[in-house]
């Protein structure tokens, strides 16, 4: 239990970046549209978070660089799906490859330049809480975000006339359309965020979790994030559970390996892909309730006949 | 509120001289129209005449492309469906633009302009409801109502903003003929309060039955204005077709000993929560003659094509039976085999692939049935293009298929012409069952009478023909038995000679539908 007590944090902060992700995109996909590109608008968000945190000193001003570059680069994105009407799946894997690739370049100089960590903003009066304190209250602003984010979204899907209006665009953008609502500009709008917030999924890889620059330094969160949306069946709450059972198991096999059990460790490195595709598959045994929530037009091009 | 007055002359909504151009293709061509308040005003045409293409330009949908529109004599342009609505237009659309996953009170929220809170929206969907005879939950998901009930929330999302010109599009399409009677006296208590309709439809005794005046387009022009009560059903065919319509031969069939295509006891749960579930469905066709399953859509028609064609298998071999043999486990191809054809409802996507070749085509159904024809090369399975392509020649002449070019993509033709490619598809093969899923939908009266005069000459070589249709003129027309599906379940053939329109309502809407319907006659 001790031990565990001690992992929290880290795990915590393993699931942060994929559960920024995995939201953001969410809310794309609640609007219809499939961006595969999370992980290059990640790397991208990442890359620029540590330059911008270099050149001013401030990781909170790093940060924003961070949101802004997922943002400015999903917009390419929706220039080429929305505007253009390119398939997009073709698209968001271009995006991937484009932004690794962008992000090695720019990156390059970095390599080995120690990073500046943002650090923890424990909370006044909650942080002194015994036990409870310095887990939830004693961390980072980005964690904070990543918390209330879900919330927000929550509210804002099921609760607001605006998330209703989003919702019905990813259900059935012709009547959404017939009903005269701008179908292109929330789906702008939607991608946007979703670029905003892998951007700052990345900035907390290279600003909190290891506060320096690799390339490739997400190493496939992107496409976690992306298989927990589906999983969790477009609802924000089963998205943080998602995140954070990937991130409490992939902390607790590296402890396990420290351990040394005997298992091999490349099928410990393997249980947290396992354990939370199996969870996820359960939570979504309900056919009906995963119907209900699939977002009918996703991935649909739309172009009104005008 | 709509002003009661306004009875006389003056049209509250006229277009002049209103076209709409595709390319070069103009949909609609120069269109007079005006529309009084407190009339129900028939627009009639046949599908392609341009009906869909003027509304949409009255509800903002689409632009016109030269002409004007005038509201109460003053000309307007109407951008959007939003700016229709401000106007004082609202419409009813034929395919309904509801959203499936939502609850109908957040459908309704979702076509209002202002944002209302959802508790006021569901309350005063509920009055509504209840003063125009149209109950509804607002709790309920769209995706678990029926085509009626869907129907009446398009009714009632357009009621709540107070238009003066209600637009219907061929609003009892869907509907029985008892839900259609009952949307009737709220289209006359709408007309009452000095509102007016705009109507489109191709039943042409509906019109005649609730219409004041009507405007009939043929080819995106007006041919025709007229007051429907005087008219004849004939006289306003012709004016819809330019002609006379073709007559059907007297179908006169004579069946058979042999059952060549039956099920039993057949129950299969749904397969998607969309899906209606088929419930101890027994059904048998003898050669020769055409059995008929009438029903309101949704009912589980596609879920019983599914099974006769094999796109759902049964675990009970023995429910599903073709020429004798149990077919339940059976592929789609190892029905072809026995000697079955089927043609589904939807002809892009599922009977035709609309990127290929007309003779491409004809491989997407036969390839297995008829591999000796047209595959050579044994493993290897070349196509053999010349007897593919003599094939689709030898269809489109037989089935009289206008099309352009000699051998074009499916895509390029009109609805009712691949209709009649995919039915002749089958049709080329003899085959011995013959099932088909709504043969005429959406096809013009031309079409319609070539395709349904093939499925009776089927029949009388010798063939069992099941035919799944909404459409109860062609139901009458070439059936021999008649059976309703409703909710799943199957009612018993009957003889159509002693058929009744009547009855196959009261069976449409089943047992349940019908004690609801007194209940809310009593009620008010």
């Amino acid at each position: 239990m001790n031990l565990f007590l001690a992992m929290l944090p880290t795990i915590m902060t393993a699931a942060t970046p994929l559960l920024l992700a995995a939201v953001g995109e969410l809310v794309v996909e609640r609007s219809g549209v499939l961006n595969l590109g999370v992980e290059g608008m990640m790397i991208i968000g990442a890359v620029t978070a540590f330059a911008g945190a270099q050149a001013t000193g401030s990781p909170y001003a790093g940060m924003v660089c961070g949101i802004l570059a997922g943002a400015a680069f999903s917009l390419l994105f929706g220039f080429l799906t929305l505007t253009l009407v390119a398939n997009q799946v073709a698209t968001g894997l271009s995006l991937t490859i484009l932004g690794l690739g962008l992000s090695g370049m720019i990156g390059d100089s970095f390599v080995g330049t120690p990073g500046i960590q943002m650090g923890a903003l424990p909370i006044p009066g909650l942080a002194e809480i015994p036990v409870v304190g310095p887990i939830l209250f004693s961390h980072d602003l980005i964690f904070y975000l990543s918390i209330l984010l879900v919330i927000a979204v929550h509210w804002f899907l099921f609760r607001t006339r605006t998330g209703l209006e989003l919702r019905s665009i990813g259900d059935n953008h012709d009547s959404a359309h017939a009903l005269g609502m701008g179908v292109i500009r929330v789906r702008y709008l939607a991608v946007m965020f979703g670029g905003a917030c892998a951007g700052l999924a990345g900035a907390q890889l290279s600003l909190v979790y290891t506060p320096q620059w690799t390339e490739n330094m997400t190493a496939g969160r992107g496409w976690i994030a992306l298989a927990l949306v589906v999983f969790a069946s477009w609802r924000p709450v089963w998205v943080l559970v998602g995140a954070y059972l990937f991130g409490a198991v992939s902390i607790g096999q590296f402890n396990a390996q420290a351990f040394g059990f005997g298992i091999p460790s490349q099928f410990l490195s393997s249980m947290p892909y396992l354990a939370t595709v199996v969870v996820l598959v359960l939570i979504s045994r309900n056919r009906r309730l995963t119907l209900m929530n699939t977002p009918a037009c996703l991935g649909k091009p739309f172009v009104p006949d005008r | 509120m709509a002003s009661s007055s306004s009875t006389g002359d003056a049209a509250l909504l006229s277009t002049e001289g209103l076209t709409k151009s595709f390319g070069s293709f103009k949909a609609c061509d120069g269109i007079d129209l005006s529309i009084a308040g407190g009339e129900i005003h028939a627009l009639l045409g046949e599908n392609g005449a341009g009906k869909s293409t003027l509304v949409k330009m009255l509800f903002g949908v689409l632009e016109p492309s030269a002409g004007a529109i005038r509201w109460r004599g003053d000309p307007v342009a109407i951008r959007s469906p939003a700016a229709a609505r401000r106007t004082g237009i609202g419409m009813v659309f034929q395919h309904f633009s509801l959203f499936e996953a939502l609850t109908v009170a957040e459908n309704i929220a979702l076509s209002l302009d202002d944002a209302v809170p959802i508790e006021r929206i569901a309350k005063e969907a509920a009055r509504l409801s209840r003063e125009y005879g149209l109950p509804l939950d607002p709790n309920a998901h769209v995706a678990d109502l029926s085509v009626g009930e869907r129907q009446r929330i398009e009714i009632v999302r357009t009621l709540l903003q107070k238009p003066e010109l209600i637009i219907l599009d061929e609003p009892t399409s869907v509907l029985t003929p008892q839900e259609a009677d009952r949307l009737f006296e709220t289209l006359e208590q709408l007309r009452g309060e000095g509102r007016a309709i705009l109507y489109i439809s191709h039943r042409l005794e509906e019109v005649r039955r609730i219409c004041d005046r009507a405007t009939v387009l043929r080819h995106g022009k007006v041919t025709g204005a007229c007051d429907p009560r005087r008219e004849t059903v004939g006289s306003l065919a012709g004016m819809m077709v330019g002609g006379e319509v073709e007559g059907i031969a007297d179908s006169g069939l004579s069946p058979g000993e042999a059952v060549l295509v039956e099920t039993r006891a057949l129950s299969v749960p749904a397969q998607t929560p969309f899906s209606i579930s088929l419930e101890d469905v027994t059904l048998a066709v003898r050669s020769g003659e055409i059995l008929a399953i009438a029903g309101v859509a949704g009912n589980g028609q596609s879920e019983l094509f599914d099974v006769l064609s094999g796109e759902t298998l049964v675990a009970d071999a023995a429910a599903v039976r073709i020429d004798g043999r149990d077919a339940g486990r059976l592929s789609i191809s190892a029905r072809r085999l026995l000697g079955a054809g089927f043609v589904p409802e939807e002809r892009n996507g599922h009977g035709a692939v609309g990127s290929l070749a007309l003779s491409q085509n004809v491989m997407l159904s036969r390839h297995a049935s008829d591999s000796r024809a047209y595959l050579a090369g044994g493993p290897v399975r070349m196509l053999k293009e010349g007897s593919v392509r003599e094939t689709a020649r030898r269809i489109v002449a037989a089935m009289d298929v206008r099309k352009s070019g000699e051998d074009p993509q499916a895509s390029s033709l009109s609805g009712g012409n691949l209709q009649k490619f995919i039915v002749g598809r089958e049709l080329d093969r003899k085959p011995r069952v013959l099932v088909v899923n709504q043969p005429t939908w959406g096809v013009d009266a031309g079409a319609a009478a070539r395709i349904r005069q093939a499925l009776i000459e089927r029949a009388r070589e010798g063939a069992a023909v099941l035919v799944i249709s909404q459409d109860l003129d062609e139901i009458f027309e070439i059936a021999t038995r008649i059976a309703v599906i409703s909710g799943g379940r199957l009612s018993k053939a009957e003889p159509s000679a002693t058929m009744t329109r009547e009855r196959i309502g009261r069976l449409m809407g089943g047992i349940q539908g019908v004690d609801e319907g007194t209940e809310l006659a009593d009620a008010s």
